[in-house]
C-alpha cells in the first residue's frame, strides 16, 4: 500500500545542516495497522508527513498504492491526499469558527460533491465516531477526546485507504485514549483501513499490527 | 466552497471588523473623489458655447467730471471710434460686469406661464456681442437696432434654459415674464460655460444695453486679431488711456481670467486628489497588512486545508475569494450610505453622476483589495502542509 525506499530527509539552514530521516526503507501493507515509536525528535512525524505527501523527502521513492509519487504535480498531490489519504493530528487541527459537522465536511469541499450528499456523508462519519449529538457545536464547546473524535470524523469522510495519525492521543488522558484508539482499530477491523499511527504510548502500539522503532532518523526495529 | 466561505466570514465577523471598517471608509473617500472627478469630468467635454482666444476685456470707470448721460455717450463714443481704428481689433462689445469666467454675478428670475426659473444668468451686451465671443446661435436672430423700438424687451436665451421652459415648442416670438418685466424671445443660442471649463453652463440670457447704458455697463470685450502682440497691447492701452483721460482702465485677457477661474476649481480638487491618494495609499498598506496578519494567523487552517486536498493554488484562491467577498459586505454598507447623497441631495449634482461614482469606487476597491490580497494569499499557498500545520 506504502512503500518508502531509500527516504531521507535533511533541513538545511546557513550554518547547519541536520539529518531528520536517514535511509529508510519501508513498506506498509494494505490493512495493516502499523505504529511508529522513539524519541521526541527522532524524525516520526517527518516521517509520517512524507508518507502523507505533505513534506517532500529530500532524497528517496514514495509509492502509494502502486503510485510513484515523486513526479506528481501540486495539483495531483493535493488530489491524491483527498481521495487516498486521510489525516488526524495530535493537536486536532479544528477550524474553531465552524460547526462541527462544516468541520467533517471540508475534505468533500475539494470533490465534486453536492452540498446535501456532503451533509449526508458527514454526518454518518460523525454517527459512526459516537457524535451524531454534537453536529452543531463549535469546536471549543468539545471535550478533547470529542474534538479528537470529530478530526477522525473529518479524516474518514471521504473513505480514504490510508489514515495517518500522527499521536493521536497524546492530548488525552488514558480513558479518552482508549476511546480513540478503540475506534482506529475498529476501522482498520471493520472498514479495512489501512493506518500508520505514530505514538509515543507503548501500551497503544501494542494494539497494532507492527511496531517501527526510529532513533536518529533511522529504523532501529 | 461559496456557501462555506460565506458562512467562514460570518461566523468571523468579529475578527473581520477592521477589515471591514477600512474598506467602508476608503470606499467613501473614494466615492465622494470620484462623484466630484465625474462632475468636472462631464462638464469639461461639454462645448464652451463661445471663444475665449483672442478676446481682451477692458475694464473702465467712469470719468468722475462727466455725470451726463449725453457727455458720457459722447465720450464712449470716442472710445469706440479708436477701438474701430485700431486694424488688429477685429470686434468689440460694451458688457455688464458680468461676462464669462468674471466672478460677478447678475441674476434674475425668468417666468413661463406656471414656469419659473431663478438664477438665471443676465448678461448685457450689445450687438456685436456674438461676433466678440463667437457664441453658437440655433434659433432666431441676434440683436438689430431696430429692437429698441419693440415693445416688449428683446432677449435671448440658452438652449437648455429653452428646452426647459417650452420642451419642443418653438421658443422665439414667446413672451416670458409679467407686466412691465415682459420680454420677448427673440433667439436661442447654445449653452455657454461661463463659470469654468468644469463647471456647468447654467441657464442664461442675454439683453441688450441701450446706449445710456454704457455709464453701469464697465466692461468692453475686444475680439482681436490672432497676430495681436504685446506691442499692439500696449499701443493700444495708451491709445485708450489718452482717450479715457480721467477714467481708471485695465486691460486684461479673457485666456488669463479663464486659467484663473479653472484654478479655482482644480486647486481644491487637486489638494483633495492628494490627502485622497495619500490616504488611499496607507489604506491599501493598512490592507496589506491585515491580511498578511490574517493569513498568517491562519497558516494551521491553511495546513489542514493542503492536507486535505486543497492545492497551493485553491488556497490562494480561497483566501482572496475570502477578501472580495468581505470587500462585498463592506461596499453593500458604503453603498447604503452611498445612496444617501442623490436622496439626499447632499452636494447637489445629478443622479447618475452619483451611481457612476459608485460603480467606479466599487471596481476600485475592488482591485485594491485584489492586489492586496494577492501577495500575502500566494505566499501563505507557498509554504508546504507540514511546514503550515507545525506553525499553529
Amino acid at each position: 500500500m506504502i512503500e518508502l525506499k531509500n527516504i531521507e530527509k535533511v533541513y538545511r539552514t546557513d550554518t547547519v545542516e541536520t539529518l531528520a530521516i536517514n535511509g529508510i526503507n519501508l513498506h506498509v501493507a494494505k490493512g495493516e495497522f502499523l505504529s511508529i515509536m522513539g524519541p521526541s525528535g527522532c524524525g516520526k512525524s517527518t516521517l509520517l508527513n512524507i508518507m502523507g505527501l505533505l513534506d517532500q523527502p529530500s532524497s528517496g521513492t514514495i509509492v502509494v498504492d502502486t503510485q510513484n509519487t515523486n513526479a506528481f504535480s501540486d495539483k495531483q498531490l493535493a488530489g491524491f491526499r483527498n481521495k487516498k489519504l486521510g489525516f488526524i493530528f495530535q493537536s486536532y487541527h479544528l477550524i474553531n469558527d465552524l460547526q462541527v459537522l462544516d468541520n467533517v465536511e471540508l475534505p468533500l469541499l475539494y470533490r465534486n460533491i453536492s452540498s446535501s450528499e456532503r451533509r449526508e456523508l458527514a454526518a454518518a462519519a460523525l454517527e459512526k465516531v459516537g457524535l451524531s449529538n454534537r453536529m452543531s457545536h463549535f469546536p471549543t464547546q468539545l471535550s478533547g477526546g470529542q474534538r479528537q473524535r470529530v478530526a477522525i470524523a473529518r479524516a474518514i469522510v471521504g473513505r480514504p485507504e490510508i489514515i495517518l495519525a500522527d499521536e493521536p492521543t497524546g492530548n488525552l488522558d488514558s480513558a479518552m485514549g482508549n476511546e480513540i484508539m478503540d475506534i482506529l482499530l475498529r476501522l482498520n477491523e471493520v472498514d479495512g483501513t489501512t493506518i500508520v499511527m505514530v505514538t509515543h504510548d507503548e501500551h497503544m502500539a501494542k494494539k497494532t499490527h507492527r511496531l517501527v522503532r526510529l532513533f536518529d532518523g533511522s529504523q532501529v526495529q | 466552497m461559496f456557501k462555506h466561505l460565506i458562512k467562514l466570514i460570518w461566523n468571523r465577523r468579529k475578527k473581520n471588523s477592521l477589515f471591514l471598517a477600512e474598506i467602508v471608509v476608503s470606499f467613501m473617500v473614494i466615492f465622494i473623489l470620484s462623484s466630484f472627478l465625474i462632475f468636472y469630468y462631464q462638464n469639461y467635454r461639454k462645448s464652451l458655447g463661445f471663444n475665449y482666444e483672442n478676446v481682451w476685456v477692458l475694464r473702465y470707470s467712469n470719468p468722475p467730471e462727466l455725470k451726463e448721460i449725453d457727455s458720457l455717450v459722447r465720450y464712449y463714443d470716442q472710445v469706440r471710434n479708436v477701438l474701430k481704428s485700431a486694424p488688429q481689433v477685429k470686434s468689440y462689445s460694451f458688457s455688464g460686469g458680468n461676462f464669462p469666467y468674471s466672478n460677478s454675478i447678475s441674476n434674475s428670475n425668468l417666468d413661463y406661464k406656471d414656469k419659473s426659473f431663478t438664477g438665471v444668468n443676465v448678461y448685457s451686451i450689445e450687438g456685436d456681442y456674438p461676433k466678440v465671443m463667437e457664441t453658437e446661435l440655433v434659433a432666431g436672430r441676434w440683436f438689430t437696432a431696430e429692437d429698441s423700438l419693440n415693445k416688449h424687451k428683446p432677449i435671448l436665451i440658452t438652449k437648455t434654459l429653452s428646452q426647459e421652459m417650452f420642451g419642443a415648442d418653438n421658443p422665439i416670438g414667446k413672451i416670458t415674464g409679467k407686466a412691465e418685466k415682459e420680454a420677448e424671445i427673440i433667439g436661442v443660442i447654445n449653452d455657454i460655460k461661463s463659470d469654468g471649463d468644469y463647471l456647468p453652463s447654467g441657464n442664461s440670457m442675454f439683453s441688450q444695453l441701450k446706449p445710456g447704458d454704457v455709464k453701469w455697463a464697465g466692461r468692453i470685450l475686444i475680439r482681436v486679431s490672432p497676430d495681436a502682440d504685446a506691442a499692439f497691447e500696449s499701443n493700444l492701452y495708451k491709445l485708450l488711456s489718452n482717450t479715457m483721460k480721467g477714467s481708471s482702465i485695465e486691460l486684461s485677457h479673457l485666456y488669463d481670467i479663464r486659467a484663473s477661474r479653472n484654478r479655482q476649481t482644480t486647486t481644491p480638487m487637486l489638494i483633495f486628489a492628494i490627502i485622497a491618494s495619500f490616504l488611499v495609499f496607507n489604506v491599501s498598506l493598512g490592507l496589506f497588512g491585515v491580511l498578511w496578519y490574517n493569513i498568517n494567523q491562519r497558516k494551521g487552517e491553511i495546513g489542514l486545508r493542503r492536507a486535505i486536498g486543497a492545492s497551493a493554488f485553491a488556497v490562494n484562491r480561497q483566501l482572496v475569494t475570502e477578501a472580495l467577498i468581505l470587500t462585498t459586505f463592506s461596499l453593500l454598507i458604503g453603498v447604503f450610505f452611498a445612496i444617501q447623497f442623490p436622496l439626499l441631495k447632499v452636494f447637489d449634482l445629478k443622479s447618475s453622476v452619483y451611481f457612476i461614482a459608485i460603480f467606479i469606487s466599487c471596481i476600485f476597491i475592488y482591485l485594491l483589495v485584489f492586489i492586496c490580497a494577492l501577495y500575502p494569499g500566494k505566499q501563505a499557498a507557498a509554504i508546504m502542509p507540514a511546514m503550515a500545520l507545525h506553525e499553529e
